[in-house]
């Protein structure tokens, strides 16, 4: 990791956000190293205002409780905001998934 | 000639309504905002093209949408909506006190002469105010500073549910919420008042007068007569004659009290609209007949309006803010339900038309006349 670089990620976002934002099913974002999730959650609401307060909470940046972060066949959403994106996500050959939790029934 | 427009909140998305002033043939548009809640949507006086729409899920929150157009295209603004000063806290269903959270916007009312000032109704129950066009908003806290810790949620939560506007006296504005009363305000909604003397809850409070904690469910007023207030509450149609000073019951020969809207006749402020629902554990019309009751003395005498709308098997609720009027020379009257109807009469409620028939259910309608 060189401190500082940046980083081309991708992110893939559910429905219902692509279409607040009017983007398509991914975005790619440049993130600075470090790349956290809450850095890659800070550009992405820097790059689409509209997005903020959807995903994580405005004040305390505490994740939704009905939004998951998957990549790389794992579950992040329970991993800590600042550690590091897997490898993979940080390469931009696996995308960083915004998801809706299943609504059951 | 005129065009009506009106705009219909659903749970799956928003549709605009529009037709001549016939009000016969009727051209539907939508869904927006495909697959939200759409709890309100509401027109400017000021400029009737300038709508706002309160859109939200449990997934991505809420949202505050804007257009500038009619409904034709939306922006996104503002949805920070931050308690005011120490946040406090209200009384939960079990007894104890329970700190206040942001959960949705249920009600947008734009100001009657302020183009860009509207007020928004939160749950948790509170009143925020934009006066940049929904860009920002802020908390008017005075309404929480009126007994707000003895406040409780209903079972749909509490909410702040209905806002008044007075056309008449300067800075005078209602707002009611479940369960926590009507309150009134006389300076632009910096400091309220609970007005809830005369309302009576034996099953739903312990002290069945208490100053608050009523479920009022709606509150309506006609802006020549701002003074005389009609109110649905859980159980019981009431009516004030003094801006909410002291309450009295007009139910009368209703088939039941309990309901969810009430309305004013555009033109006729004796003549009152309300959707009588069997009780608060059946939320569907009474016998399985939808009728709209009016009343053309003020309350107490009531005639079943029943012209096209259907009279056997319907089970249906209408909610509290799915019953709305147009201003046009015959004043027309529109509401929604929760199986996916609106139904609209061009002649005071004498007779009905579905104008649309498998909507999502209805959350809330709002009508507009457009010169």
């Amino acid at each position: 990791m060189s401190e500082g670089a940046v980083r081309e990620i991708v992110v893939l976002l559910p429905t219902h956000l692509r279409t607040l934002a009017r983007t398509g099913r991914t975005v790619t974002l440049r993130v600075h190293e470090p790349v956290t999730r809450c850095a890659l959650l800070d550009a992405l609401e820097a790059a689409y205002p509209m997005l903020g307060g959807t995903i994580r909470d405005r004040k305390t940046g505490k994740r939704r409780d009905f939004i998951r972060f998957f990549a790389c066949e794992q579950d992040l959403s329970l991993e800590p905001d600042d550690a590091r994106l897997p490898e993979a996500v940080v390469s931009g050959s696996e995308p960083f998934m915004v998801v809706g939790a299943m609504a059951g029934g | 000639m005129s065009t009506v427009r009106v705009l219909v909140g659903t749970r799956k998305g928003a549709f605009i309504l529009t037709s001549d002033a016939a009000r016969q043939h009727w051209h539907v548009d939508g869904p927006h905002f495909a697959g939200w809640e759409i709890y309100h949507l509401k027109g400017s006086a000021v400029d009737p093209n300038r709508i706002y729409a309160s859109q939200s899920t449990g997934w991505f929150g809420q949202i505050v949408q804007r257009s500038d157009d009619g409904g034709k295209t939306w922006e996104p603004v503002g949805n920070t909506f931050e308690y005011a000063g120490e946040v406090g806290t209200h009384l939960w269903y079990d007894g104890t006190q329970h700190p206040w959270g942001f959960k949705r916007i249920w009600r947008l009312e734009p100001s009657l002469t302020e183009r860009d000032t509207v007020y928004a109704g939160a749950e948790d129950a509170a009143l925020f105010r934009s006066t940049d066009a929904g860009k920002t908003w802020q908390e008017l806290p005075g309404l929480r500073a009126a007994k707000g810790s003895l406040w409780q949620p209903g079972a749909g939560g509490m909410c702040l549910h209905t806002i008044v506007l007075d056309p008449v006296h300067p800075g005078r504005l209602y707002v009611a919420i479940s369960a926590g009363g009507a309150f009134r305000s006389d300076d632009h909604g910096e400091t309220w008042r609970p007005i809830n003397k005369g309302l009576i809850s034996p099953y739903e409070l312990p002290d069945a007068d208490a100053d608050v904690g009523h479920c009022v469910h709606s509150i309506a007023l006609h802006p020549r007569h701002p003074d005389t207030l009609f109110m649905q509450k859980h159980w019981d149609v009431m009516r004030s004659d003094d801006g909410g000073g002291r309450w009295h019951e007009i139910s009368g020969d209703l088939p039941t009290d309990f309901g969810f809207p009430i309305a004013v006749h555009a033109h006729e402020p004796e003549t009152v609209y309300v959707i009588p629902i069997k009780s608060d554990t059946e939320h569907y019309p009474p016998e399985g007949k939808l009728r709209v009751y009016r009343s053309r003395s003020g309350g107490n005498t009531w005639e079943a309006l029943t012209n096209g709308l259907p009279q056997e098997n319907c089970y249906v609720n209408v909610l509290r803010t799915a019953l709305s009027v147009d201003t046009l020379p015959s004043c027309g009257i529109y509401f929604g339900t929760t199986g996916g109807q609106v139904y609209g009469s061009a002649d005071s409620g004498d007779h009905w038309q579905a104008i649309v028939r498998d909507l999502p259910a209805v959350v809330s309608v709002e009508a507009q006349v457009l010169p």
